[in-house]
């Protein structure tokens, strides 16, 4: 197996169990066999090219806060100005296109049920269009990161 | 759904300052958790402390480096729905969750005829052709070919970030200052 760089071992090896400790970065370089230096430059320039989102804590849907799956059926000639103001929305923190007539789906999350609502019905006022609302009722699989092949990408 | 007021799952207000300071993420410094603790209140040691503690509860469910797929070429992004019969809901889950190319697996809420699928699973794939085989094969695998189904590819994305939960006092400030006008 191709070595992998110590940019794809960012990538693939610190999704889970982050090291929590004063100098992490430097708990990391430890394993790299590369300095703390080394390791920060690399994260911040994949934090910089947008690789990475971010070193961050995934919280469970609906532990902390409201969180919604919604889905609007927008006319194809107003998708481009819908999802953009949709997206401007700080409670919104993904949006896509899908293929489906149900065209635009996205995440809404909020401190709590009442302010979620808020939002939803400010949506479907602005939009004109009714939001299709999919709260999670059950979570099937453990968020284990995401492993990454890196064959024929380099 | 059992939703908690972030106010009253964090009774020490340092906390939810804390959890505020963590949903931009681990700063990019040497000594990261002293950097969150200077924001909210809290020592280094402490920081590590109340991680370690939200770690084993279960309200961080994973803490560590979060990718951006799509810059990495993951760009045929699916999501695949059933409208599954309710009693074997949790069966076919179980199965689809042991195949490592599926992500995420849930159950939503049927909404009529427009929209009557109740189970969601996510295929994040390089290529469109092997995230289609591989849809294939979890229907013919878990015996899913009797229930309606759709496959869902993300054609363009507008926004990925991770979740912010603004306070609510935000939140009405800013639709009395027509923002969300």
């Amino acid at each position: 197996m191709q070595e992998q760089t110590i940019q794809q071992r960012l990538l693939n090896d610190f999704q889970r169990d982050f090291p929590l400790m004063p100098r992490p970065y430097a708990e990391i370089a430890g394993r790299l066999g590369v300095t703390e230096d080394e390791v920060l430059i690399a994260l911040r320039e994949l934090t910089e090219d947008q690789t990475i989102s971010r070193i961050g804590a995934i919280i469970p849907p609906n532990t902390a806060g409201a969180s919604l799956l919604a889905a609007l059926a927008v006319p194809p000639a107003q998708l481009g100005e819908i999802a953009e103001w949709v997206s401007s929305l700080p409670e919104v923190n993904h949006n896509y296109e899908r293929e489906h007539r149900f065209n635009l789906w996205f995440v809404v999350n909020a401190s709590h049920a009442e302010h979620l609502d808020d939002v939803l019905r400010h949506i479907e006022h602005r939009a004109g269009l009714p939001v299709l609302r999919l709260p999670l009722l059950e979570e099937f699989h453990i968020d284990l990161g995401f492993p990454l092949e890196f064959s024929g990408f380099s | 759904m059992n939703l908690i007021r972030l106010e009253e799952l964090f009774a020490d207000p340092r906390d939810l300052a804390l959890f505020h300071a963590l949903q931009e993420g681990l700063p990019l410094l040497a000594r990261p958790y002293a950097a969150l603790g200077e924001r909210a209140g809290y020592t280094e040691d402490e920081v590590i402390a109340r991680l370690e503690a939200w770690r084993t509860s279960g309200l961080i469910k994973r803490l560590g480096v979060i990718v951006r797929h799509r810059r990495l070429g993951y760009l045929a992004n699916a999501m695949v729905v059933w409208d599954v019969p309710d009693t074997e809901v949790r069966r076919v889950a179980a199965e689809l969750c042991q195949r490592s190319f599926v992500t995420l697996c849930y159950r939503r809420p049927r909404r009529g005829p427009d929209w009557p699928y109740n189970l969601f699973c996510m295929i994040h794939g390089q290529d469109r052709n092997r995230v289609e085989s591989q849809v294939r094969q979890l229907i013919d695998d878990c015996g899913m070919a009797s229930w309606p189904t759709a496959t869902l590819f993300s054609s363009r994305c507008f926004k990925q970030r991770g979740a912010r939960y603004i306070p609510e006092n935000r939140m009405v400030s800013s639709v009395r200052h027509g923002q969300y006008a």
